[in-house]
């Protein structure tokens, strides 16, 4: 399978900009700058169904053509790099190791919305990958592809790296922006969309690193190539995050729209030797768990909804027999209700009391109606809150719970696990 | 003065980047944090001072970003991945097995001040778990023989610093 965005990651000193060119880099922005209008490049990208890779899914044309064309105040770009939820580790990659892509990728994107000011949002503990991406950015000022009179266009535009201070909800595009201007991440509510009214109250596009990595490919061998990977309705490839119970993790980059096993099995090795799997987390934390017999779902937005679960960022969990699902439940949530930002209530208050009630269970000290309490909680949860970290804690909390309930019950009747989780340190 | 002229320094470049001071909040608690290993009521002071911003809007920006220990901790914050994907590749036995070999327990220093022990959210090591920071520097794919290394290294340059 060809593989794109990961074409040149093996490559020693692709992080340079020298090394970078020579393997074809930095063609499409002249290209762009040269031969198109700004919205021919929203047009081109549109056509070529580049969808976001942050885990939304929205199309990324269109998310910059909700930008307005003729206001006055000023533009911005922000690519967001603040990975945090368990189980992506993929933009990390693309930073150390071809940062040139993702740089070039920015202003491609900030030339297309006629941003002048960009900025790289990266998650405070990526020292390295900030590292090489202000490496990149300096390396692209002094060859002119940042700054004033970019290749002598008349374009400018500036880029500054920025770094975070490890707060998951920053990945989440209204809080990404309240921290961007110096305050506490707190989301937003929407409308006003940040593309109307974002950092500084002015008209912003937040893109993923994997989105934004995908456009210089998308410049020099048009939409149409871009199509001919992954399916009608999720086209290109995509990078999967494999991690948990295989014998091969790692990040694999794949055509949207092949089977989950091909992940898991052909790349991944399968579960270890001995164990058999148990259950599937396909997307991220966030998302609904799939069973063993769904192995064969197609990877991309559609089947993952159809399945019932989605495919969020791409982050393959794979979980064997070795697991207790209560205990599974118990690491997910602790991390949903230690990121919650505490703005609305339903999202503060029940996130600390689904880790309380789950942590009780798992911990032998269970009572009988704690799971449908549980399930009340999460209901109080699910759609009444600003952004979507409340739902992101209820749809693996409810989906467990669904899936593996007589584990719970069995938690709570014998105050141990059916399945006593034991993963050793090698 | 706890800011050295330096993070001064560093949190005036970085104020100058943006198009609002107060974006710099972020970074120059990141500077901070650098040079002090941790931040504090007294740091948000000086920091106010220099980017003349209202000291309650230091604080109140700090307090919300867990990644700044607001005490002082060891030389070394060994900082533990306890999420999903580390788990599932024995990060709980990876915690059980520093706080054993350091004599501490989650959360505490040791009585040298050399390292102190945290468990954190996702670090973005899922592919290469079990995962964990020290410092600014990730370690993946640990074992406890790596784990052995890790910290005899740590403990050599000490020693060889204090020399």
């Amino acid at each position: 399978m060809e593989k794109v965005l990961f074409t040149h990651v093996d490559q020693p000193e692709q992080h340079r900009i020298e090394t970078y060119v020579k393997n074809g880099g930095y063609q499409a922005l002249p290209k762009v700058l040269r031969d198109y209008k700004p919205d021919e490049v929203i047009d081109i990208v549109r056509k070529s169904g580049l969808r976001g890779r942050g885990g939304a899914g929205f199309s990324a044309g269109m998310k910059w053509s909700f930008v307005p064309r003729d206001t006055p105040k000023p533009k911005y770009l922000c690519c967001n790099a603040d990975e945090s939820e368990p189980g992506t580790c993929k933009d990390r990659v693309l930073m150390e190791r071809d940062p040139h892509l993702v740089v070039e990728g920015i202003i491609i994107a900030a030339y297309a919305i006629q941003a002048h000011q960009a900025f790289i949002y990266v998650r405070g503990e990526f020292v390295y990958p900030a590292f090489r991406m202000e490496q990149a950015v300096a390396e692209a000022y002094a060859k002119g592809y940042l700054g004033r009179n970019i290749l002598d266009s008349g374009y400018d535009l500036d880029l500054v790296v920025h770094t975070g201070g490890g707060a998951y909800i920053c990945g989440e595009e209204t809080a990404l922006l309240s921290s961007l201007e110096g305050d506490r991440s707190l989301s937003r509510i929407r409308p006003p969309f940040p593309a109307v009214e974002g950092l500084y109250g002015c008209p912003t596009v937040v893109n993923n690193v994997e989105t934004l990595a995908n456009v210089p490919y998308i410049i020099n061998r048009g939409p149409d190539w871009f199509r001919s990977h992954g399916t009608e309705k999720s086209p290109g490839t995509k990078i999967f995050s494999l991690s948990g119970n295989v014998k091969r993790p790692g990040n694999y980059e794949v055509d949207l729209g092949v089977p989950l096993s091909y992940v898991i099995n052909d790349l991944g090795g399968g579960v270890p030797e001995g164990h058999t799997l148990k259950a599937i987390i396909p997307g991220g934390a966030s998302t609904p768990l799939l069973l063993p017999h769904q192995i064969d779902t197609p990877l991309d937005f559609e089947s993952m909804a159809q399945a019932g679960s989605m495919l969020g960022s791409g982050a393959i969990i794979v979980i064997d027999d070795g697991a207790c699902m209560v205990w599974t439940a118990m690491k997910l949530i602790d991390f949903f209700q230690h990121e919650s930002c505490g703005k609305c209530t339903p999202c503060r208050e029940g996130t600390a009391w689904l880790k309380q009630l789950i942590n009780r269970i798992e911990g032998g000290e269970g009572r009988p109606g704690d799971i449908d309490l549980i399930l009340d909680v999460c209901g109080n949860i699910m759609g009444r809150t600003i952004c979507p970290l409340g739902d992101a804690a209820v749809m693996p909390t409810e989906s467990i719970i669904k899936l593996f309930r007589n584990e719970f019950e069995y938690h709570i009747d014998n105050k141990t696990c059916l399945v006593k989780t034991s993963y050793p340190l090698a | 003065m706890i800011l050295t002229d330096e993070t001064i320094r560093q949190i005036k470049i970085r104020m100058a980047r943006y198009p609002s001071r107060r974006s710099a909040i972020l970074p120059a608690l990141t500077a901070a944090y650098k040079q002090v290993g941790h931040l504090n009521p007294a740091i948000y002071r000086e920091i106010a001072r220099v980017m003349d911003i209202p000291y309650i809007e230091i604080a109140e920006a700090a307090s919300f970003y867990t990644m700044f220990p607001k005490h002082e901790v060891g030389r070394y914050l060994i900082q533990v991945c306890h999420n999903i994907s580390c788990s599932l590749r024995g990060a709980d036995n990876l915690i059980a097995y520093i706080e054993q070999k350091l004599g501490i327990a989650l959360g505490e220093t040791t009585p040298d001040k050399l390292f102190t022990l945290i468990a954190v959210e996702c670090l973005g090591g899922c592919a290469t778990a079990p995962t964990m920071q020290i410092n600014d520097t990730y370690y993946e794919n640990l074992t406890r023989a790596r784990v052995d290394e890790i910290i005899a290294d740590l403990r050599a340059k000490e020693e060889q610093d204090n020399r």
